[in-house]
């Protein structure tokens, strides 16, 4: 096995320390040479699951924790997101996310929620969800990879 | 990680300076200081984006419940200010099919 640093924050599950982890997992990937595009992606993703966690893994009066991990390799950096409250169905889940299609031309169809986990796969190079005990979300991001066409054209540093 | 929204009213178009990050936690505020002028009847906004530093799903979510009470009331909602990175979030997310954005002449790359 490829050797890295782990480094684990735990969080209280309240709204003020998702922007705190997002510092963190910012500062890691700055530090393993990710470039602007992809720390920014990064942060989105990794605070997708920490707010999903922070929303629904726990009722509102109860007291909860989040744990994320993040393993920094030599060419990626894995995050791992841990609650320990209700799990959700992943695939149930899945068919109700994503983005925004032609369907919804009618403007009071439009979702308000469910893109988190569509842009934790769109930003993110693998994401997988477990749920033993809650859900724990590992998300992989490789260094030196460019996600999206648009993207790369744009970013050519030459 | 705080949020600061700034409201001018001129012409009967409210303008909002949203300075700061939108996520689970600023998110509310937002959508407090939107809800106000939501309701009023062909109610016209124009939201600048262009001291958002970070925005997330949350963000996106306050801003499609507003656009559509806008909508409810036959008003309309512009976006301005948007940098590369927040409107790449417009663009994956199909938003920017839906919403009137208006881009900054002279700048395509917004902040690198």
């Amino acid at each position: 096995m490829a050797p890295f640093d782990y480094i684990e924050i735990k969080v209280p599950a309240k709204p003020q320390y998702v922007g705190v982890a997002r510092l963190t997992i910012s500062g890691l990937a700055s530090r393993l040479g990710f470039t602007y595009d992809e720390i920014e992606d990064l942060k989105i993703a990794s605070s997708e699951a920490i707010t999903n966690a922070v929303r629904h893994a726990y009722d509102e009066d109860e007291e909860g924790e989040i744990i994320v991990g993040c393993a920094l390799y030599e060419d990626k950096l894995e995050i791992m997101v841990a609650d320990h409250g209700q799990s959700f169905d992943f695939e149930e889940t899945k068919k109700l996310v994503g983005p925004y299609t032609e369907q919804e031309s009618d403007v009071q169809l439009i979702r308000e929620g469910g893109l988190g986990l569509y842009l934790m796969e769109t930003l993110m190079d693998d994401v997988k969800v477990h749920h033993e005990e809650g859900v724990t979300v590992f998300m992989t991001k490789y260094l030196g990879r460019e996600r999206g066409e648009a993207d790369v054209k744009q970013t050519a540093y030459s | 990680m705080n949020l600061q929204v700034d409201v001018q009213e001129k012409d009967c178009v409210h303008v909002f300076k949203i300075i700061g990050e939108i996520d689970a936690f600023t998110a509310p505020t937002l959508k407090e200081r939107l809800e106000k002028v939501a309701d009023q009847p062909e109610c016209q906004a124009v939201l600048d984006f262009k001291e958002v530093n970070y925005m997330d799903s949350t963000g996106l979510g306050v801003f499609v419940a507003f656009y559509k009470k806008v909508k409810a009331v036959n008003g309309s909602v512009k976006i301005v200010g948007l940098n590369k990175r927040l409107k790449r979030l417009f663009e994956i997310t199909g938003l920017d099919d839906v919403v009137e954005i208006e881009m900054e002449s002279g700048d395509p790359n917004g902040t690198v």
